[in-house]
């Protein structure tokens, strides 16, 4: 993971502190409180009920799947689970809550303290979502709007808050980890956590301070972070903003900043100064939530291998390096078609070459495809792999073998043979076309003999086109050097 | 007293109208008997009280059955086709249900109130809506946006609240028996006050899933009837575990009709509190006179001390509006209900809606319960609210180990003129300073009539431990029937 710990501007070494306030939208098929359907994209006002619209005498009940993730969530994130938790409402007027309160959790949530990778989180909570509002009008905004229309299909569904504690130390570090959170909650299988649509939400709280100062600055909180790059982007410019104050003598003003991705800049949304007063209170028409065993048990025999887990299981088990450790694992459908392809090569040290292949093969049908639909079977890739490491085909060659393996599928074998495309061996056939290439390339043999290895380039392409990339380069450079008596 | 059970044979009267008539002075039970052995028409029940009903004069009804066929209803259903009248703020589909407040003046429900429902499936028709105050805050229905409703006994005076008007029917036989809503006394101080039955059951016995809610830690549903054996009749009905209502758990056994005659060993404690000061007179002595019938009876009577009774009443004004400041913030103008006109912003539509729709007693509670749950207050207010709670609690549990019942007056005073109480709020909430207590504890009490003090109805309540409703219907079953108070209108109306 990169990280940065210090950011350096003007006159000293400020130290970035951000933590984040995640919301994701669960995958469950109703709502939070009640059984409406969650909505993808329906026409406006059709997926709603006496409850999610707040009628009078009408009364929450709280979804049992919403549970059942959010202890998923929990035990997955390492968190303290609330033997006793508590729902509270929080009083608000806007259109987006049909009561004009959202059912929340307060000063007890479902989960407490927890940790993934580098980052301890603060809590885990589980609330209802807010309605969608649309503003007519040249504002945009409610304020100076012509009208302003409320579509309730998404109010209710259930979401749940993730708070990390300020363990963050730069933009980039918040990114790969939002990034690790993503991949983990949907092996959960919890959410679609895609922040595109929305079904997960970022919120940054940024301070800097003196680097190896002890208290925290004053922090901001930054809303509308809606991919990967402008949460990168906002933080950066956020980091910035604040260190350019602190270096004019100027203090930092606690307040909320909308981020707008079109020009980068940061925008003043309200001051904490008048800062709601929520009115929390206990939520009286739901009961205490109380895990029982079997519902923990539940939880626990739905966890899956995460990401993390994956990842270290790959570098210790096929010595993978970091980076295509956590590139597969992240991926489980590409972990499961590596783990597949590295357990049929004949040695357990191939597991690098496997990786490596796998990852060839993602870069040629994407990232977002399902590699087991492919005509390319673990097997066959597997006896690719064999191949090269082997030595009975180079790199290059074994490239257009894949590409083969993609189009038409096959046997790599019978690809090898019926096109040539097995290794020279560096014997008299190689020699022959070193020979060649050099009588061709007079003035870089010149060149070459005189001392300047780069030269060797124009050489070896042309012994690469005439083997159509079965030479060996470490033959072919061995073969120049010993025919001009180096 | 009439002796139960025994009403003289009466001669088959060829005048249909006279024995219609006679129908309606049967109570529900009777007349349900009499339905299911075939020599009742539920239609004709049905068409006798939807004429009373439509003719009422006291301002019970804010609706009113249409006049056309009958309802088709199961002579062999448990309340045989005898009709209910339902207050205002239990939702009922397709049918006006507006918790006598302007902002949901008209506003006709997509669904039904559970409750109501299983009424209906258990065969009792909906008769009609009663007025209430409005969202139920008040103990005099002089809240209500659609008018008071006025005490059959004198219609000078007041029938209680905020179930007023549920009590005025049955009292006044334009309905064999209501349902309404008990928060802090509001099913027993009008039952007291009209010279009926009232009984606020344990909380979660009933579902509240389309009650419009007024605090939500307190909001039950109950029986308002003739007498105890319909206000069980009709609890059986109503009570159970609805998965609409997480707070909903019914009632541990099925509840039965009373029988019991004797209170044999029955141990009565009189909590000192809530038997002295601020009692007038002649409640205090038709109070009195009840325990010695109930000592006739066999039970022994004793005092004892609920050190925090004396701090219900302020508890429960923190609680209550609290939690009716939130539960009434929907009421904005987006969705349903009344919008106030020509407003220019959000805010000024919240503000003009709320403040057009919202009589003065409801705006009242919410200032108060959002300053009771505002940051820098809560502490102090809300939540010692809910510790003086849980200690009030605690006083009853301890009344328990020594005694089967607690027993009062229901309210410290008869019926009052109206327009007596409403300049001066704290003098109305100290109506039921009686009945608050068992409402913060969440246990069942049961008012029925004891006697008359100034030729007005006098309530005295039974209040019991959680779920001990069987129980204390046959103790009030046989204090009723040793009373023998039968100076109800309803035995009259002609």
């Amino acid at each position: 993971m990169t990280t940065q710990p210090t950011a350096s501007a003007g006159t000293g070494n400020w130290e970035p502190v951000i933590g984040l306030e995640i919301h994701v939208q669960l995958a469950t098929r109703t709502k939070m409180f009640c059984g409406c359907e969650l909505s993808f994209g329906e026409p406006p006002n059709t997926r709603t009920c006496p409850v999610c619209l707040g009628l009078p005498g009408t009364l929450p009940v709280v979804n049992a799947r919403a549970v059942h993730f959010g202890l998923m969530m929990g035990l997955a994130l390492e968190c303290e689970i609330a033997p006793r938790s508590i729902f509270h409402r929080k009083n608000y007027f806007y259109p987006d809550q049909a009561k004009n309160y959202q059912i929340s959790q307060y000063d007890i949530p479902l989960c407490g303290a927890g940790r993934l990778g580098d980052v301890r989180l603060h809590r885990i909570h589980l609330e209802e979502d807010a309605a969608k509002l649309v503003h007519i009008g040249a504002s945009g905004r409610i304020h100076g709007a012509d009208a302003s229309i409320v579509d309730y299909n998404r109010g209710g569904t259930p979401l749940c808050e993730i708070v990390t504690e300020p363990d963050i130390q730069s933009a980039e570090h918040a990114r790969d980890w939002l990034n690790l959170l993503r991949v983990t909650l949907r092996q959960l299988g919890v959410s679609d956590v895609n922040m595109e649509e929305g079904s997960l939400r970022c919120d940054a709280n940024v301070s800097v301070r003196r680097a190896g100062a002890g208290e925290l600055g004053t922090k901001t909180e930054l809303k509308n972070m809606n991919s990967f790059r402008f949460l990168e982007r906002g933080v950066n410019a956020e980091i910035e903003r604040q260190i350019a104050l602190l270096e004019s003598g100027e203090t930092v003003v606690q307040e909320t900043l909308h981020f707008d991705p079109a020009g980068g800049r940061l925008s003043s949304l309200r001051s904490k100064e008048e800062a709601h007063d929520y009115r929390y209170f206990p939520e009286p028409d739901l009961v205490p939530l109380v895990p029982t065993e079997a519902m923990l048990a539940a939880a626990r025999e739905a966890l899956p291998e995460l990401p993390a887990v994956r990842a270290a299981r790959y570098e210790r088990d096929w010595s993978l390096p970091e980076d295509p450790a956590r590139l597969l694992a992240y991926e489980p459908q590409w972990g499961d078609y590596f783990e597949a392809v590295a357990t049929a090569t004949q040695a357990r040290a191939d597991g690098r070459a496997a990786a490596n292949w796998v990852e060839q093969l993602r870069a040629r049908i994407g990232a977002e495809a399902e590699p087991a639909a492919s005509r390319v079977t673990p097997p066959a890739l597997a006896r690719l792999v064999g191949l090269v490491v082997a030595r009975q085909v180079n790199a290059g060659a074994a490239r257009q073998v894949l590409d083969r393996l993609v189009a038409e599928g096959g046997e790599p074998a019978d690809i090898v043979e019926r096109e040539g495309l097995g290794s020279l061996d560096g014997g008299d056939e190689l020699a022959g076309v070193v020979a060649a290439a050099i009588a061709a390339n007079a003035d870089a043999a010149e060149k070459v003999r005189a001392g300047n290895d780069k030269a060797m380039g124009p050489i070896v392409g042309f012994v690469m086109r005439e083997t159509r990339g079965r030479a060996d380069g470490g033959d072919v450079g061995r073969l120049i050097r010993e025919q001009l008596g180096l | 007293m009439r002796p139960r059970g025994s009403s003289a044979p009466r001669d088959t009267n060829p005048d249909q109208r006279s024995s219609r008539s006679d129908a309606l002075t049967l109570t529900a039970a009777e007349a349900a008997a009499r339905v299911r052995a075939g020599e009742l028409d539920a239609a004709e029940l049905w068409h006798g009280y939807r004429e009373r009903a439509a003719a009422d004069a006291l301002g019970a009804y804010t609706w009113v059955a249409g006049g056309g066929d009958a309802p088709a209803v199961d002579r062999n259903a448990p309340l045989a086709g005898v009709p209910v009248a339902v207050k205002d703020l239990f939702c009922t589909e397709g049918v006006p249900s507006q918790s006598g407040s302007k902002i949901l003046e008209g506003y006709r429900p997509p669904y039904t109130a559970t409750s109501v429902a299983r009424l209906s499936d258990a065969g009792a028709p909906l008769l009609a809506k009663t007025n209430q105050d409005e969202f139920a805050m008040g103990s005099s229905t002089e809240n209500s946006a659609f008018g008071p409703t006025l005490n059959p006994w004198d219609p000078a005076r007041v029938p209680g609240g905020s179930s007023g008007g549920s009590a005025a029917a049955v009292a006044a036989g334009s309905a064999p028996w209501a349902i309404g809503t008990d928060t802090g006394g509001s099913i027993r101080q009008p039952a007291a006050l009209c010279g009926i039955v009232g009984l606020k059951p344990t909380y979660g016995a009933v579902s509240r899933y389309g009650m419009i809610a007024f605090a939500s830690s307190l909001d039950q549903a109950g029986p308002l009837t003739r007498d105890v054996t319909d206000a069980a009749l009709l609890l059986g009905a109503m009570v159970g575990q609805d998965p609409c209502d997480s707070t909903s758990v019914g009632l541990p056994a099925p509840v039965a009709l009373p029988t019991r005659t004797s209170l044999e060993g029955v141990r009565l404690g009189v909590p000192e509190e809530l038997t002295g000061e601020g009692i007038a007179p002649g409640v205090l002595a038709s109070f009195t006179e009840a325990l010695d019938v109930a000592r006739e009876l066999g039970a022994s009577v004793e005092s004892f001390r609920l050190p925090h009774a004396a701090h219900a009443l302020s508890a429960y004004y923190l609680i209550a509006p609290a939690e009716a400041s939130s539960n009434l913030a929907r009421y904005d103008g987006v969705r349903y209900g009344y919008r106030a006109d020509g407003v220019r912003d959000l805010f000024h539509m919240y503000t003009e809606t709320r403040d057009q729709g919202f009589g003065a007693e409801v705006k009242r509670r919410i200032m108060l319960g959002t300053y009771a749950l505002s940051s820098g207050y809560y502490d102090a207010y809300y939540g010692r609210a809910q510790k003086v709670r849980t200690r009030i609690r605690e006083d009853f549990d301890a009344a328990w180990e020594r005694f089967d019942f607690v027993v009062t007056p229901t309210s410290p005073t008869v019926a009052f003129e109206l327009g007596a109480k409403t300049a001066d709020p704290l003098s109305m909430y100290l109506n039921d300073f009686c009945a608050v207590p068992m409402s913060l504890a969440g246990i069942p009490g049961i008012s029925i009539p004891s006697g008359l003090s100034e030729g007005l109805p006098v309530g005295f309540q039974i209040a019991g431990p959680a779920f001990s409703e069987n129980a204390l219907l046959d103790a009030a079953y046989a204090l009723e029937r040793a009373i023998g108070f039968d100076a109800a209108p309803w035995r009259q109306a002609a």
